[in-house]
């Protein structure tokens, strides 16, 4: 079929002349992605010290909104962006928690300063959570004490480009697109010290270990530990030669629902890998592509 | 604008010694010296408190409680038998020292009368001691946990509590890399979380109280039957949350009103969102690892809660013998940093304070570009914007630099290289006052700061002292109180300068009042020019000792002139032989926390539209609050 490249530019809206005749190509990710990264718009919210800090961001001098960042919302319902700037306690994280399961869909967590990324100086303290990402998870750490606004303005970028490199048909990219609503994370509850929901088998076990035998050093599950480089050199070669787990992959399973019925855990988990790494062969294609 | 006349009440002067005496007269029997090597004041036997207390404020004339605040005196290397005590300072509101008298109570049944019936302001203190050290006080209207939630386990300040994260009793603690192997405290807990829960916890009956009992506490709750007449129209009781996250409760603090159309009817603040456990941490730290600690507390003048703590600490060390006071150098840059500090505190709590009017950031926009200007010389010499750590015991860290120059690459900045005398003269002599002249032309006069300010928020002078209220909140209220005339320290007593007070007590008169201090600040800093000129090369500090500084033994109450209000520092030093160099007690008297007490006070009566721009006239940060 012949293109007639005149019939292009009979549309309801007019199109200016040195754009007509003109075809453009690109992907659907891009212009979507050009759109979202530049219109992130932060929740209105401060929690301490650092929140100064992103508040002189806002200001002239460095001015934010050079990024499409000045929109800051008060209402969880229209913001983008979470950027948890301070320290978050115990008494805090229910109200983050809650406020961060009323944004809606794509939404990211930017952990400003040292404490919101691990406790910061007052790690220690008995009414401190070390880190949101305890609670949530996070795309960007700042780190500083607190970050000056350059620092902010650097994980603001970091943040547009990790937006950048996530497409729309790789799942494990956008979880929001193709799998359904995602599940809200969990409110912490505030008993005789906070309680996460997740980990109330936990918890009812440690009671029941202290109650039974009191000699007997219970196991524990460390689930919640975050993984740390290596300790053992040895231990790290040994991983590192360990051969890859070859997973046959049923390829004519489509993008649907994990937990639909009819897949076993390994073979979800499978899938998932599979297409993990296909998302990264494309991003490294691209990225070489792009020199 | 200075109006200085004292009301008609009779003044009661004389030392504290006279004081002291007359005391121990009235009460033989119950009051006797605290002679505890390096401490003051009496102690007084808990069941004539209140009647001492009262005798106190009354006939001696010590009408304002600072600070109220608990200690635990538990085991060895402490001076006395293990008891909880409530230590108490008070001052006359007509200038001088403080009369500091303190009430023992056992740790196991700990009670003591509550003296929040004679001074208001002894309310929110009273009730962090009970959050934080279980002391129960008989005669308290609302005692219920502050800080914390309802329902935490335990009470943290007390020696024999410990954290989850528990390593070691005092910094410096041992490696955390020990034979190569890093480990974090994460890790030695098993649920890899700061969380740390009662062998005996019953999940199957757990439930967050924490909402309810305090609904109840306030006693408020809705009932919908109830309808208020007014003049035929009917309307609803309503209960109304703000916070802690609201875009304009200035942080994470958090209001409950009860309202009656739109007029508030009671007002309970909420706070404890951003309680970080300064006081816990700071007693595990050394006397030195605390000045960082204390930029984070009002972490807008972070200069002048190092000259706090460290004028408190200096009054410790001055006990013992090796000890060198600051160079009168060191003096000058104190002041010069404490006197900026104040202009950037009192920006930012006028240009926060016209967004709750309404006027949404643009005044702020201009207010912070002077802040910038100033935190471009505190980098230049402190290291850091914001958090300076720049004073230590005996002097500064370092000298003002000759010149200032990009220390990072400041995008949208021209490359920086002044000459820091000249940058500061400049700054001092016509930046800041035309910023200033800006701000008065603009919004003194304005209808609409004048409509919604005046009369707004109203506090008298009684209950201003009352309520312990302190800086711009207090001397709004005609009340000529001000740290660094009436109980001077530092260089103020050869500075000239006046005292700011303003009769009217509304929100306006505290705008006014800020407006006359940071010309009145000006006006130190531009006497400060030639000090700095002169004493051009002489040392900051005479004390190299002063790192790992063996601090003596005995107890000091060392206060300034924040630009929140009066910040106070009171810190104990234990003998014994590994706390030396770490505090037994340290504890903030928050200018921010204490200055929220008669929040409810002032918004009762009021519209809702009013109680934001209430708080933002208080001018409250909330690390400082919640510490
Ligand atoms: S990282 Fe530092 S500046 Fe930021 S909130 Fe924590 S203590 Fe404050």
């Amino acid at each position: 079929m012949e293109l007639n490249l005149q019939e292009l530019n009979k549309t309801e809206y007019p199109i200016p002349v040195e754009l007509q005749s003109n075809v453009a190509i690109t992907s659907l990710s891009s212009v979507y992605n050009w759109g979202r990264r530049n219109s992130m718009w932060p929740m209105l919210f401060g929690l301490a010290c650092c929140a100064i800090e992103m508040i002189a961001t806002a200001t002239s001098r460095f001015d934010f909104s050079r990024f499409g960042m000045e929109v800051m919302r008060a209402t969880p319902r229209q913001s983008d962006l979470m950027i948890v700037s301070g320290t978050v306690t115990k008494k805090m994280v229910v109200p983050i928690v809650r406020l961060y399961n009323q944004m809606p869909e794509p939404k990211y967590v930017l952990a400003m300063g040292a404490c919101a990324s691990g406790g910061g100086p007052f790690k220690e303290g008995y009414n401190v959570v070390s880190g949101i990402d305890k609670y949530l998870p996070v795309d960007v750490y700042v780190p500083g004490c607190p970050p000056t606004p350059q620092a902010l303005l650097y994980g603001l970028i970091a943040l547009q480009k990790k937006i950048d490199g996530q497409s729309l048909s790789v799942a494990d990219d956008v979880p929001w697109y193709g799998v359904g609503p995602s599940e809200p994370a969990p409110v912490p509850i505030l008993g005789p010290d906070i309680i996460d929901p997740r980990q109330m088998d936990m918890i009812r076990r440690q009671a029941e270990a202290a109650a039974n035998v009191k000699t007997e050093e219970p196991v524990y599950h460390l689930n919640a530990v975050r993984e740390l480089p290596a300790l053992d050199a040895e231990q790290a070669v040994a991983v590192a030669a360990r051969p890859k787990a070859s997973t046959a992959v049923d390829e004519s399973i489509e993008m649907k629902s994990f937990s639909q019925a009819g897949m076993s855990a390994d073979a979800i988990e499978a899938l998932r890998v599979k297409r993990r790494e296909n998302a990264l062969q494309r991003k490294a294609a691209r990225l070489a592509k792009e020199g | 604008m200075v109006d200085m006349t004292i009301p008609e009440e009779q003044v009661v002067t004389g030392t504290i010694e006279d004081a002291i005496d007359k005391l121990k007269q009235r009460f033989p029997k119950d009051v006797s010296d605290d002679d505890r090597q390096g401490y003051s004041g009496v102690i007084i036997s808990s069941d004539k408190l209140q009647e001492a207390a009262r005798y106190i404020k009354d006939e001696l004339g010590f009408d304002y409680l600072s600070n109220a605040t608990a200690v635990d005196y538990l085991g060895e290397g402490v001076h006395s038998e293990d008891h909880l005590e409530m230590v108490y300072h008070a001052f006359r509101t007509t200038g001088g020292s403080a009369l500091v008298f303190k009430a023992q109570t056992d740790r196991t049944n700990a009670t003591l009368p509550s003296v929040t019936p004679v001074w208001r302001g002894a309310d929110f203190q009273e009730r962090e001691a009970y959050d934080l050290m279980g002391i129960k006080f008989e005669g308290h209207p609302n005692l219920q946990r502050i800080l914390l939630w309802e329902g935490f386990n335990g009470y943290p300040l007390r020696k024999d509590w410990k954290e989850a994260y528990y390593e070691e009793d005092h910094k410096p603690f041992g490696s955390r890399w020990p034979a190569g192997h890093v480990h974090r405290a994460e890790e030695k807990s098993v649920f890899g979380k700061n969380v740390n829960y009662p062998a005996d916890i019953d999940l199957s009956r757990l439930n967050d109280v924490s909402e309810s009992t305090m609904y109840k506490a306030f006693g408020m709750g809705v009932d919908t039957e109830h309808v208020v007449d007014h003049n035929g129209v009917q309307t609803d009781q309503l209960i109304v949350n703000m916070g802690p996250h609201h875009p304009s409760t200035h942080g994470v603090f958090r209001m409950i009103m009860e309202i009656d159309g739109e007029t508030v009817t009671k007002l309970e603040p909420v706070m404890g969102y951003l309680h970080r456990n300064h006081e816990k941490i700071g007693e595990r730290n050394t006397f030195l690892h605390n000045i960082p600690f204390t930029d984070r507390l009002d972490y807008i003048s972070s200069m002048g809660n190092n000259h706090g703590y460290v004028m408190a600490v200096e009054q410790l060390l001055a006990l013992g013998a090796k000890y060198n006071p600051p160079t009168y150098r060191a003096e000058v840059i104190r002041v010069l940093m404490v006197e900026l500090t104040r202009i950037v505190n009192h920006l930012w709590a006028i240009g926060f304070w016209l967004n709750d009017l309404g006027a949404f950031f643009t005044p702020v926009l201009y207010f912070v570009q002077e802040r910038e200007r100033i935190l471009d010389f505190f980098e230049a010499t402190a290291g850091s914007r914001m958090m300076c750590n720049y004073m230590r015991f005996g002097g500064v860290f370092a000298d003002i630099p000759e010149r200032i120059h990009s220390v990072s690459n400041l995008i949208n900045d021209r490359v920086r290289d002044f000459d820091t005398m000249k940058f500061l003269t400049e700054m001092i002599n016509e930046r800041i006052p035309r910023s200033i002249d800006e701000v008065d032309e603009y919004l003194t006069q304005n209808d609409i700061v004048q409509a919604r300010g005046m009369g707004v928020g109203y506090l008298s002078r009684e209950n201003a002292i009352d309520y312990s209220a302190a800086g711009p909140v207090l001397r709004g209220s005609g009340v000529a109180y001000d740290v660094r005339k009436s109980d001077p320290y530092s260089i103020y007593p050869e500075l000239d300068f006046d005292m700011v007070v303003e009769t009217e007590g509304d929100m306006y008169a505290r705008y006014l009042v800020r407006l006359g201090e940071m010309r009145e600040s000006l006006r130190i800093l531009k006497q400060l020019l030639p000090r700095l000129e002169y004493t051009h090369g002489e040392s900051v500090t005479e004390n190299n000792s002063a790192y790992s500084s063996k601090v003596p033994i005995g107890e000091a109450y060392g206060r300034v002139e924040n630009g929140k209000g009066e910040l106070g520092f009171y810190v104990v030093s234990a003998g014994d032989k590994r706390a030396a160099a770490n505090p037994w007690r340290y504890h903030v008297r928050a200018p921010s926390f204490i200055n929220l007490t008669p929040l409810g006070l002032m918004s009762t009566g009021g519209k809702v539209a009013d109680v934001v721009a209430i708080l933002g006239s208080i001018d409250i940060v909330l690390g400082e609050t919640d510490r």
